[in-house]
């Protein structure tokens, strides 16, 4: 579905991404782990177009991706959560959720699914009418989530989806994942708590100072002694 | 010269009594709705953009101006009333706005603030002085024709047609914009842009687009301003942008920038200080009083009266 092929980029001078590859096959949970600074956001940005690569490529359903606006990428079925959720605070879970649908012109459907978000997660249900920056840090991570959901995206790319939330939230949150998955949304997870995403997914890449240094499945990965040493404090 | 002084000849004989005082400072408080209304329509416009690029556009001042003379010509060329001169000054100013944005601020939009703000000051040279050589620097007469001036007695106050022409576009215009900001799609995917435009992105918002249709508002809304000053005070000039775009800006500042209502208020805040000041001390400090409040709100609540104290967005 989404091929990742020897990219590299640029921040300034830095060279975050060095000819980094991954691939994501549909229907998945593909997670990309590495500790902070590794190139994890940065990947995620090249995909979704905030960054563009110098070289490489990324093809999405056959489609180009460096090529295509980053606003016109959310059209291909792409949506992103990202990090630190980004909810647009001083606006209400509605309409948060309704810029999620920005592209979508089924106004009715729009509608719905507004509804399935709700039945998703209640709690913004009640807090419909709030602002954004005034839900709790779970909260807004469920928004951030349900507003990527409001694309109806094929491909979620999530960003840290757990950070900064206290251990029981971050469990919900990853069952969250599993489901939406188990629904038809294939997913690229990006994550520092190696231990949650390793337990989800069906594939992981671990990437150190822009390049994957591992692939494999989740198994190998938990088994292999670097991994365990780096990531899961064993 | 401020009309405002012309109406301090109150139709009644002041007898120093607790009513007349009352009735005179009604007074000014009705002559400074308008004045108000002016300055918050254009406040409005330097606020949005502000919010959406962070930048003080100050050409804005003369988009105004050339709204007023847009105004002018449909009145005297092509014999419109004053609703539809409004209406025609808007659009043309809409254009104007989106056209600056594209050619002057966009290139630079990478780039660091002060390069933005120095264009910026180098596009309202170029509005005032292009306008000077293709029209002259004589001042225009505003046509009576178009506005007949009609006074109205209502228990002791004096209203003209003018103020309540004003006031009541003004507000319409206000009506709209909050519709336009709160309920529609645009609307809230402008305010989406100016609160995170990477994340805007990410929903397929258009940043390009949006800020487009935001410098068209901003400017419409300053047109409309234009064709008021021009009724209001009778002449037009090429110049005639630069006091109230600067004390518009003032306005903005004090509502704090950024923030919609707070223009708004900003703006009626500084038309009615503006007629006090006049009326109770003198005309010849009214300028400075409104740049005194620019001082003043910097130096206690640099975040305007709407402001939170949050420093910097990162």
């Amino acid at each position: 579905m989404l091929q990742v092929k020897e990219i590299d980029v640029y921040y300034g001078a830095i060279h975050a991404l060095k000819k980094l590859s991954l691939e994501v096959e549909q229907g998945k949970i593909v997670t990309l782990i590495g500790a902070n600074g590794a190139g994890k956001t940065t990947t995620l940005k090249t995909i979704s177009g905030l960054l563009r690569p110098v070289s490489g490529t990324i093809t999405y359903k056959g489609v180009d991706l460096t090529k295509v606006l980053p606003e016109k990428i959310v059209a291909l079925g792409i949506s992103q959560v990202p990090e630190g959720r980004r909810v647009f605070a001083p606006m209400t879970v509605m309409e948060n959720l309704e810029m999620g649908a920005y592209l979508r012109k089924d106004k009715k459907e729009v509608q719905q699914d507004m509804e399935l978000v709700f039945e998703r997660f209640p709690r913004l249900k009640e807090r419909r009418r709030q602002l954004a920056g005034t839900l709790s840090g779970g909260e807004q991570q469920m928004l951030a989530i349900g507003r990527a959901l409001m694309a109806r995206p094929e491909l979620m790319l999530m960003d840290e989806p757990s950070m900064g939330l206290a251990p029981l939230l971050v469990r919900e949150i990853f069952q969250i994942i599993k489901d939406i998955n188990s629904r038809g949304t294939t997913i690229l997870l990006v994550e520092q708590n190696a231990h949650m995403a390793l337990s989800i997914a069906h594939k992981a890449y671990v990437v150190e100072t822009g390049a994957i240094v591992l692939e494999g499945s989740p198994e190998q990965l938990m088994k292999s002694e670097e991994v365990k040493k780096a990531y899961l404090g064993g | 010269m401020a009309t405002g002084e012309a109406l301090l000849q109150l139709p009644f004989t002041v007898n120093k009594g607790e009513v007349a005082i009352m009735l005179e400072f009604v007074q000014q408080l009705v002559n400074g709705l308008s004045l108000g209304a002016i300055y918050a329509l254009i406040a409005l416009g330097y606020t949005m953009v502000y919010g959406i690029i962070m930048l003080i556009n100050f050409a804005h001042g003369d988009i105004m101006m050339v709204g007023a003379f847009v105004g002018f010509y449909s009145i005297t060329l092509l014999g419109t009333n004053i609703v539809m001169a409004m209406i025609f000054a808007m659009i043309a100013c809409a254009v104007l706005g989106v056209v600056i944005e594209k050619v002057a601020y966009r290139p630079l939009r990478g780039s660091t603030r002060i390069a933005a703000l120095i264009t910026a000051i180098g596009m309202s040279l170029f509005l005032e002085y292009m306008t000077i050589f293709l029209l002259g620097p004589q001042q225009k007469v505003f046509p009576h024709s178009a506005f007949p001036l009609k006074e109205y007695n209502a228990m002791g106050l004096l209203i003209t047609n003018k103020d309540i022409f004003i006031i009541v576009s003004a507000v319409v215009l206000m009506i709209i914009l909050q519709y336009i900001i709160k309920m529609t799609k645009t609307g809230k995917a402008m305010r989406a842009v100016s609160v995170d435009r990477e994340a805007a992105v990410l929903m397929g918002i258009s940043v390009d687009k949006t800020i487009s249709i935001t410098f068209a508002i901003g400017s419409a809304l300053a047109a409309a301003a234009g064709v008021m000053v021009g009724v209001y005070y009778n002449t037009i000039n090429p110049l005639m942008g630069i006091i109230p775009g600067l004390k518009a800006f003032v306005a903005a500042v004090l509502g704090g920038i950024g923030i919609v209502p707070g223009a708004m208020v900003g703006g009626f805040v500084m038309g009615i200080l503006e007629t006090f000041v006049s009326g109770y001390g003198s005309s010849l400090y009214r300028d400075a009083v409104a740049f005194g409040v620019l001082i003043l709100i910097l130096l206690i609540k640099p975040t305007g009266l709407f402001g939170k104290d949050t420093g910097e967005k990162v």
